[in-house]
Parts: C-alpha cells; sequence; structure tokens
C-alpha cells in the first residue's frame, strides 16, 4: 500500500532529510513511525500526502507512482488519505460538524450523504453530542478526535497521523490510539508518526524507526 | 453517484458558495459599502460622459450632413452661363446634385428671410452673386475628397467664392470624436482601477483566511473550490458596483434634466435628454461583474500557488 524506494528528499539548504530509504507497507497494515526529531518522520509523511515530492527514488502509494502525479491530480490523490495533526488544523469559526462536513462538501457528495456520514464519524468518535459546538469549546483530546473524525469521514483507504498524542495526558493518548486501532481493524492501512515510546511499545505493532533519514536496524 | 446527481450537487454548492459570499459582505457592511461605493463611482464616472456624449452626437446629426457647397459666381457671368455651369458641374463624378441660383433669385430668397423687404428695392444694384449649390456624392463624402472637390472649384474662372457649408459642424464632429477618445481611455484607466480595488479587497480576505485555504488544500480542496468563493466575492462587489453606478447616474440625470428640459424648449424641442437608462441597467453591473470576478481571479492566482500545505 505504501511504498519507498530509495527515496532521497534534500531541501534547498543542502540538508538532506531522508538518505536512500525504502520500506514497504501491506494493505491494511498498521504501523508506527519513530526516532527523535529530526529523523525525517515529518518529511516522510509529507512525502505520501504528496505534500512534498521526493529529490530521487520512487514513492508508490495505492499503486500510484507519485513522481509521476501531474499538480491537478493531487487534490484527488489526497481525498484518499486521512490526515491527522498534532495541531488538530481546525476551523476555529466553524462548527464542529461543519468541520467534519469540509472533506465531504468538497468532493461535491449531497447534503443528506454528508449528514449521515458526519454524524457517523462523530459517533465513532464519541462526539456525536457536541457537533452543534465551535472547537475551542472543546478540550484537547475532543478536538484531537474531532481532527480524527474529519480524516475518516470519507473512508480513505490510508491514515496518516503525525504526533496525534503530542499533547495529550497518557490516558487521552491511549484513547485516541484505540481509536486508530478501530479503524485499523476494518481494514484502513494506518500510519502513525510518534515519539511516545511508552505508548507505542505496548502496541503489538510494527515500528519503522528513521535515523538520519535512514531505517535504523 | 452518478453523473445528474454530481451535476446536481454541483450546482447547489455553486449556489450556496454565492449566497454564503453575499452573506460574508453583510458581516462587513462599513468595508463592504465602502469598496462597492469606489467601484460605483469609478463605473459611473465614464458611463455618464457617454451618455453626455451620445446627446451631443444626437444633437449634431439632426442637421444635414455637411456635403453641400457654395459656389458663388462672379459678377459678370450671366445666368445662361451660370445655369451652363451647373449642368457641365452635374457631370462630375463626385457631385450628385446642382442647383443654380441666379442673383435675382437669391434677391428675392434674401428678401423673404431677412424680413427686410420693399427696403432692398432702394438698392441702385442687386448685391447679391448668382449662386450653384452642389452637392458631393456619397461615395466622396471623406473629408479629404470634400476638400479635393473644393479645391478644384475655386480654381475654376467663373468661380469667386467655393464655401463648404457647415464647415463648424464637422468640426464639432471632430471634436466629438476627440472626447470620445478621451472617455475611452477614461473608461480603461478607470475599469483598471475597479479592478486593483477589487483586487486587493479579495487579496485581504485571501490573507485572512490563508488557514482555511491551507486546510482546505490539505483535505483535497482542488484549487476551482479555493477559488470560487473569492470569486463569488469578486461577482458581487462588481455587480452591486454596477447598480451603484446605475442609480448614482439616474441620479445625477434626474438633477440634470430640468435646466436641459429647460435649455431645450427654447430651442423648439429639437433635442431632449436621452437617458439610456435600459442599456445601463444591463451594462454596467455587467461590467462590473466582469470587472469583479477578473480582478479576484487575478489575486486569488497570484496567491493560491503561494499558500501550499506546508
Amino acid at each position: 500500500m505504501i511504498n519507498f524506494n530509495q527515496v532521497y528528499k534534500r531541501y534547498p539548504n543542502q540538508y538532506e532529510a531522508l538518505s536512500g530509504l525504502s520500506f514497504h507497507l501491506e494493505r491494511g497494515e498498521m504501523a508506527f513511525l519513530t526516532g527523535h526529531s529530526g529523523a525525517g518522520k515529518s518529511t516522510l509523511l509529507k512525502l505520501i500526502a504528496l505534500i512534498e515530492r521526493s529529490t530521487h527514488g520512487q514513492v508508490i502509494i495505492n499503486n500510484q507512482n507519485l513522481g509521476r502525479m501531474p499538480k491537478w491530480k493531487v487534490p484527488y490523490y489526497r481525498r484518499m488519505i486521512g490526515l491527522v495533526f498534532q495541531d488538530h488544523n481546525l476551523l476555529h469559526d466553524r462548527t464542529v460538524f461543519d468541520n467534519v462536513a469540509l472533506p465531504l462538501i468538497i468532493s461535491g457528495e449531497n447534503h443528506r450523504e454528508i449528514g449521515r456520514r458526519v454524524r457517523a464519524a462523530l459517533d465513532k468518535v464519541g462526539l456525536l453530542g457536541k457537533e452543534r459546538n465551535l472547537p475551542i469549546a472543546l478540550s484537547g483530546g475532543e478536538q484531537q478526535r474531532v481532527g480524527i473524525a474529519r480524516a475518516v469521514v470519507n473512508r480513505p483507504p490510508i491514515l496518516l497521523a503525525d504526533e496525534p498524542t503530542g499533547n495529550l495526558d497518557p490516558e487521552l493518548s491511549q484513547e485516541i490510539m484505540q481509536l486508530f486501532e478501530q479503524f485499523n481493524q476494518v481494514g484502513v492501512t494506518v500510519f502513525i508518526a510518534s515519539h511516545d515510546h511508552d505508548l507505542i511499545s505496548r502496541m503489538p505493532y510494527r515500528r519503522i524507526v528513521l535515523q538520519n533519514g535512514r531505517l535504523a536496524e | 453517484m452518478n453523473i445528474v446527481e454530481r451535476f446536481k450537487n454541483y450546482l447547489l454548492r455553486h449556489i450556496q458558495v454565492m449566497l454564503s459570499s453575499l452573506g460574508e459582505l453583510w458581516r462587513h457592511p462599513l468595508a463592504s459599502i465602502m469598496t462597492i461605493v469606489v467601484i460605483g463611482i469609478a463605473l459611473a464616472l465614464p458611463a455618464g460622459l457617454l451618455v453626455m456624449l451620445t446627446n451631443v452626437a444626437q444633437i449634431s446629426g439632426q442637421w444635414q450632413d455637411s456635403h453641400q457647397i457654395s459656389l458663388f459666381l462672379n459678377d459678370e457671368v450671366g445666368d445662361t452661363r451660370g445655369q451652363q455651369l451647373a449642368e457641365q458641374l452635374l457631370s462630375w463624378p463626385d457631385i450628385s446634385a446642382v442647383e443654380f441660383k441666379s442673383s435675382s433669385e437669391s434677391l428675392e430668397e434674401f428678401r423673404e428671410l431677412s424680413g427686410l423687404g420693399s427696403m432692398l428695392d432702394n438698392l441702385p444694384k442687386n448685391p447679391l452673386p448668382a449662386v450653384i449649390i452642389v452637392q458631393a456624392a456619397d461615395d466622396f463624402s471623406e473629408t479629404e475628397n470634400i476638400e479635393d472637390l473644393l479645391d478644384r472649384l475655386a480654381r475654376m474662372q467663373d468661380i469667386a467664392l467655393a464655401q463648404l457649408d457647415m464647415q463648424w459642424l464637422q468640426r464639432l464632429r471632430s471634436l466629438n470624436q476627440t472626447a470620445q477618445r478621451a472617455i475611452q481611455i477614461l473608461a480603461a484607466l478607470l475599469s483598471i482601477s475597479v479592478l486593483l480595488v477589487i483586487g486587493n479587497t479579495i487579496r485581504l480576505s485571501i490573507l485572512n483566511r490563508q488557514a482555511e485555504i491551507r486546510v482546505i488544500k490539505l483535505v483535497g480542496g482542488t484549487n476551482a473550490f479555493v477559488r470560487r468563493p473569492f470569486l463569488y466575492t469578486g461577482f458581487w462587489y462588481g455587480f452591486l458596483g454596477g447598480v451603484v453606478a446605475w442609480l448614482t447616474l439616474l441620479t445625477s440625470l434626474a438633477v440634470i434634466s430640468g435646466p436641459i428640459n429647460a435649455l431645450a424648449s427654447q430651442y423648439d424641442n429639437v433635442f431632449s435628454l436621452q437617458w439610456l437608462a435600459g442599456e445601463l441597467f444591463l451594462a454596467l453591473p455587467l461590467l462590473g461583474v466582469l470587472l469583479g470576478v477578473l480582478g479576484a481571479w487575478l489575486a486569488v492566482g497570484k496567491h493560491l500557488s503561494a499558500i501550499e500545505p506546508n
């Protein structure tokens, strides 16, 4: 599902974030991406989401070679990837419902379908009662769950998360991870960047460890 | 989703964005009104001048075309010779009609028009020359053709003076054309300023919504999706600006029409003020919308690529 083949990423200032990285994630797999800060975790996720492109090597996601993808196709490609961020990236002038509905509005779903799917997603993250609230009225953990609901609302086959529990206490972090597990159980490929070693060592998933832009074995 | 439903959702989405961008203007009424009035004035100014120009052209158009030349014959040329000359001129390709007036006919005409009546009988001799009035053919009605004809006629032996009638009218027309050109330039400049005003307003609202644009791009929004609300904002600015321009213009014309009608009545009502209200009601909002959407497009295009989800 996620396939990196000798991928290099060099920034204009000659800093090499990824150096010949190769790894493979199966369809329906759940895995963690770890490594100390600056090891290239964020860069790797950005390459998958096509926020950035690799300098060398192939990134093949869901059988699509991202290096060959024309610019106009990028938005459509991104719709099959759910993104969860450390700082949630919610729109603070819109209700929880409107935040979660955004991907569906973008892909042109009809009104009824949007209502149905948004409520289903909010139900799954346990926030059904808060759809009329503004994000600012929610706790940090709840905001992160809104972010997750938005990431899964259009049922993407891949879910990427960049430090999703970075700002949460251990108990809330555990809940969030359980949410990711639930999505993985229904077939979503889940890839989570995290440096929360306590948390991920207790979970039975593969760990891809980065060190200076390479795999650390 | 099938195609029909997809299209329906797309249309619905457009209407939604159209209304919500109008709502966005409504939420900041002072800023919106200022922008709209600026656009309205910028559109009303050239449109107002155009209305004035159209009216002037209408007035001057009521006089006959100035392709008429009066030939005053030398005193010693007799009536028969004058007749012959007129017939000879009629055979010229660039002359379509001639009319010969002997000196006594001219005197008679003058007697009627001047109202001097029997006073003229006291003159020792008729002071008026015989006249041939020449009408230039339509095919030769360009200014240089007329001037060439005038030149050839003036050099003829029997002719004392060849005079192009109503040369002043032509001057008026040239003046009118100059004014028209000036108004076109003014309209172009003001259109550019409308474009810039809208572009700048949209630019500010893009900067205010940078975070939102970034998120939209992250969850798979196309450039068209990001652009759409801004284009509709431009649409509304332009449209409402056009309506304001129209209202401004009609108010100004209403104020000016009193004195103009008074003036017209002194000239036997040979003209009346043309308001062009219907034409402008279509043209001004349409022009506004065009400029608004274009301005928004330019502003968004410049910033869209700058805001990448990074």
